[in-house]
């Protein structure tokens, strides 16, 4: 049975609670077991590094010094985009330079942590495209998509500065996911661009912008696939007030992957909680009622 | 459920007013516009410096950047500010606090420079030398760290207040406030402090203050 550590982190448990359900629950059907972190803490999201650097790297080397006591599973899976490169930077930080690691763990000394460096930060994307497979998946498909054309949206930060499991300008590793379902890609050339991050909080006109172009590039397809809540919230939580001041309809439905694929395979609506998103069109309704 | 929308409307009595939301959307003034006050940095940018020094100005991060288009100066630009160590023009420019860590300079620049760190470098010297411009931003991130050092995670809803508050301005909450409602009624986020143990995050918070005297 394949086994990874599990660090949801805070979106999670609150705005984006049907992400980490749905990854539950498609993880749970394809036999792999999660065991999530123990008394994990906050990452620091982007708040931390925009204050002070060395908070920003402490606060997820905490989080790897604490998944480290297991030892019997090196990787960790990670969700979240932000997350996940919260944490990868500092499992790459500190193994590039000693003096680093040195200096969080005599902050962590203060907590009785210490970070040896031996553990795996993993996203879910990454254990999705390369560890599960479209081969994994295929045989698996109870319901086929075929009607469906899918837009995958990366973002940023799962891709970019460590490019790990795909090509960070031209990433492909959700399409053969896609494919595996019956469904068609859209074809487009927003799937790595930004979606603004904390900009819809702190500048919220120039967040507007970069949401609105990507959800223009999208028309055509029935629905866009994210993996991670801070794309998620952006491009479905302000498609009223996008239309309205631009008298454009640009409504589009926007599901989390592990959503998608656990439709796909037979999980119900429930079990994925697709009552939890903000933005599934009427016209996508009807489809998948018929498919 | 209906006690806590009532709650949500209680404080933030002009909440549901769609108009009054419009208005305030069409009118977004941010920190960013209000002031032009002279802007003294007495931080030291050298090590901002050091982290742009092979720039040979070709320009790839300015085409890279997806935000470049607010800005008054291009990322180029800045780094050649940067390395003339006109302090007062890099704060007085809105250029790094719209940089939204896409990573896309960084992954192109032929220099192989550290650009986005560069810009949370700038963004962490603006939030120590609390200057004026970025004040809104300062507020939003360092609200987000008060409720993690709290709780240990973030409280979206204490947060949110927390930032509202601080900025002092009673239409803020506007822009925020039908999304809120809409994810209160998924029950996705609670008025509540989330239920971990107290204060997990507190040694660490500490010791960091002491290594760097002041957050
Ligand atoms: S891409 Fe690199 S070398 Fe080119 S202008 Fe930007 S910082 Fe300088
Ligand atoms: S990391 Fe920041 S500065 Fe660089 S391209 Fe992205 S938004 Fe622009």
């Amino acid at each position: 049975m394949m086994k990874y550590q599990y660090y949801p982190g805070c979106s999670l448990e609150g705005t984006a609670l049907e992400y980490n359900l749905s990854t539950q629950a498609l993880m749970d059907s394809m036999g792999v077991e999660l065991i999530e972190i123990e008394d994990w803490t906050c990452c620091g999201a982007s708040a931390a590094e925009s204050i002070n650097h060395l908070l920003s790297l402490v606060l997820p080397a905490r989080n790897l010094a604490i998944a480290e006591k297991q030892e019997d599973i090196r990787d960790i899976l990670v969700p979240c985009s932000a997350c996940y490169l919260n944490l990868k930077k500092a499992q790459e930080k500190t193994q590039k330079e000693p003096e680093l690691r040195d200096r969080l763990n005599n902050i962590l000394s203060q907590d009785q942590l210490e970070l040896k460096g031996s553990v795996h930060v993993r996203h879910l994307l990454d254990v999705m495209a390369v560890d599960l497979g479209p081969d994994t998946i295929r045989p698996r498909v109870k319901r086929t998509f075929q009607d469906f054309r899918i837009a995958p949206y990366y973002g940023c930060q799962c891709l970019r500065p460590y490019p790990v499991f795909d090509d960070p300008e031209a990433p492909r590793s959700m399409e053969p996911l896609i494919e595996a379902t019956g469904a068609r890609l859209h074809p487009w050339s927003m799937g790595t661009k930004c979606c603004g991050a904390s900009h819809m909080n702190t500048h919220m006109e120039v967040g507007i912008e970069l949401v609105a172009a990507i959800l223009r590039g999208a028309q055509g397809a029935d629905a866009i696939l994210t993996v991670c809540p801070m794309c998620q919230m952006n491009l479905e939580a302000y498609q009223r007030k996008i239309c309205r001041t631009r008298n454009e309809d640009l409504h589009m439905t926007v599901l989390y992957l592990p959503q998608f694929i656990g439709l796909a395979l037979g999980l119900s609506e429930k079990d994925l909680r697709l009552d939890l998103n903000l933005s599934i069109t009427d016209r996508f309704r009807k489809k998948l009622d018929m498919s | 459920m209906q006690p806590l929308v009532k709650l949500f409307v209680n404080r933030y009595p002009e909440t549901i007013s769609e108009r009054n939301e419009k208005a305030f959307y069409m009118d977004t003034a941010t920190d960013l516009d209000r002031t032009n006050a002279v802007v003294t940095v007495s931080d030291d940018l050298a090590p901002v410096q050091e982290m742009v020094r092979a720039c040979i100005q070709c320009g790839t991060c300015t085409a890279s950047c997806p935000n470049e288009f607010a800005m008054d100066h291009t990322p180029r630009q800045l780094w050649r500010m940067v390395l003339m160590g006109q302090k007062e023009e890099i704060f007085q420019s809105k250029t790094f606090a719209l940089c939204s860590a896409c990573y896309y300079c960084t992954l192109r620049c032929p220099r192989g420079l550290p650009l986005t760190e560069a810009m949370d470098a700038l963004k962490q010297i603006a939030a120590r030398e609390e200057i004026s411009k970025y004040k809104d931003s300062v507020q939003f991130y360092k609200n987000f760290l008060k409720s993690i050092r709290r709780h240990g995670r973030v409280n979206e809803m204490e947060f949110m207040t927390l930032y509202f508050a601080a900025l002092k301005n009673p239409l803020a909450p506007l822009r925020f406030a039908s999304l809120g409602l809409r994810l209160m009624l998924k029950g996705k986020v609670s008025l509540l402090p989330p239920f971990t143990r107290k204060r997990p995050l507190e040694s660490i918070f500490r010791k960091v203050e002491e290594l760097e005297e002041r957050l």
